[in-house]
């Protein structure tokens, strides 16, 4: 296997709690995968630590064959900025930049000009079906709506990777469904690799395939008899 | 639902069978055996009446129409909630049961169903992508219902310890 992204055996600990106790998966390039289970099992925090924005108290993760684990905060940083896309539940959005400034704000922080930067987010605003909600605030969005300025922002840069963290949790079916469509299509069209967190397997099932965590831990596959 | 169909116009038995198929067979057609058996049933009921028979012989040669007793039938069928099914035997359940009284481990049985839940799941997900709405609804209901099927799933493993007490008794 040929994996992009790595995790080996990796613990943390939250306080007295075990977060993580030994969890490992490879992730191929291009590759749509779903960490599901139950509250509590380690997913998100697997997702924190695989985007390096969380370190595990043990154990290794690997990007394009650099230790994540072993990048100092600003490497770190920069690789989050410039290679990987983040969508999360709620509240991603800067309150006081526009949906248009806010797609573009990975492109600004990257160096492009603002007339590039705001040309390339709207045609993502554009693909998300919100071209018209440009110069509106985050606050006079609906969650819908929201979401797909999200992932917008997560796209824009063209990363190598989209961590999504519940991305349609607070969402109606239909939204959700809609967020999930555009998400995943524009992901496959570019090759990109998608970590999806969810609990609900309706949105799992937009992924090649599923980890299932339990206790800190991802449940390795079993055949059927 | 013949009677839906035909409430739009007569039809040979072969057009019924041809349409039922294209609307809602999505993959598993309509015998034509069944086709006539019903008809014949209607036909007796007199939901339905011979409107044409053509030259030659043989079932497909007749054309059926919708009577008013059919028209009042259908409003009926229509208007009437389905059954909500109660589903108080499943062989998931049987399964966990019995994989726990015999010492077997029930948790690896959930774990293989919830996969091949989600691999179905997967593939009706596929299918509404390239689909229209009509495919798009039908298999909207297959993924809701496997859901449900996998909520419970859930719930089940996390009191399997409780139940393996329970089932030894």
């Amino acid at each position: 296997m040929n994996a992009l992204l790595t995790a080996r055996d990796l613990h943390r600990r939250f306080g007295r709690t075990l977060a993580l106790a030994g969890s490992s998966v490879e992730i191929e390039a291009g590759e749509i995968v779903a960490v599901m289970g139950p509250s509590g099992a380690g997913k998100s925090t697997l997702l924190h630590c695989l985007a390096g924005i969380l370190l595990p108290d043990q154990g290794e993760m690997v990007y394009a064959g650099r230790r994540l684990d072993q990048l100092s905060e600003r490497e770190r940083s920069r690789l989050r900025r410039d290679e990987f896309g983040f969508v999360f539940q709620f509240g991603q959005l800067v309150p006081e930049l526009s949906a248009l400034e806010n797609v573009a704000l990975p492109l600004r922080l990257g160096g492009t000009g603002r007339r590039e930067a705001e040309q390339r987010a709207e045609e993502w605003l554009e693909r998300l079906e919100v071209a018209a909600l440009g110069r509106k605030q985050p606050g006079e969005l609906s969650g819908g709506e929201g979401q797909r300025v999200a992932v917008a922002r997560a796209l824009v840069n063209h990363p190598q990777v989209v961590f999504a963290d519940e991305p349609t949790g607070a969402l109606d079916s239909l939204n959700g469904e809609r967020v999930m469509t555009l998400l995943v299509d524009a992901a496959r069209s570019r090759g990109t690799m998608v970590v999806l967190v969810t609990h609900e397997p309706r949105v799992a099932a937009y992924a090649d395939r599923e980890v299932f965590m339990r206790d800190g831990r991802i449940v390795s596959p079993v055949l059927a008899a | 639902m013949l009677l839906g169909l035909l409430e739009d116009g007569p039809r040979h038995g072969y057009e019924l069978k041809h349409e039922y198929d294209e609307r809602f067979g999505r993959g598993r057609s309509l015998a034509f055996g069944q086709i006539y058996a019903t008809l014949a049933r209607l036909l007796r009921n007199g939901l339905v009446e011979v409107d044409a028979v053509e030259a030659g012989g043989g079932p497909d040669r007749k054309r059926y129409a919708i009577t008013d007793l059919g028209i009042t039938d259908l409003d009926q069928w229509l208007s009437q909630p389905e059954p909500p099914a109660p589903h108080l035997q499943t062989v998931l359940f049987t399964k966990v049961a019995l994989a726990l009284m015999s010492g077997r481990p029930a948790t690896e049985l959930l774990d293989v169903q919830r996969r091949a839940h989600l691999a179905r799941m997967r593939e009706l997900t596929a299918l509404k992508a390239g689909g229209d709405l009509a495919t798009t609804l039908i298999a909207d209901y297959a993924l809701f219902h496997l859901e449900a099927d996998l909520r419970w799933l859930e719930l089940t493993a996390a009191r399997l310890d409780k139940l393996a007490k329970e089932v030894a008794r």
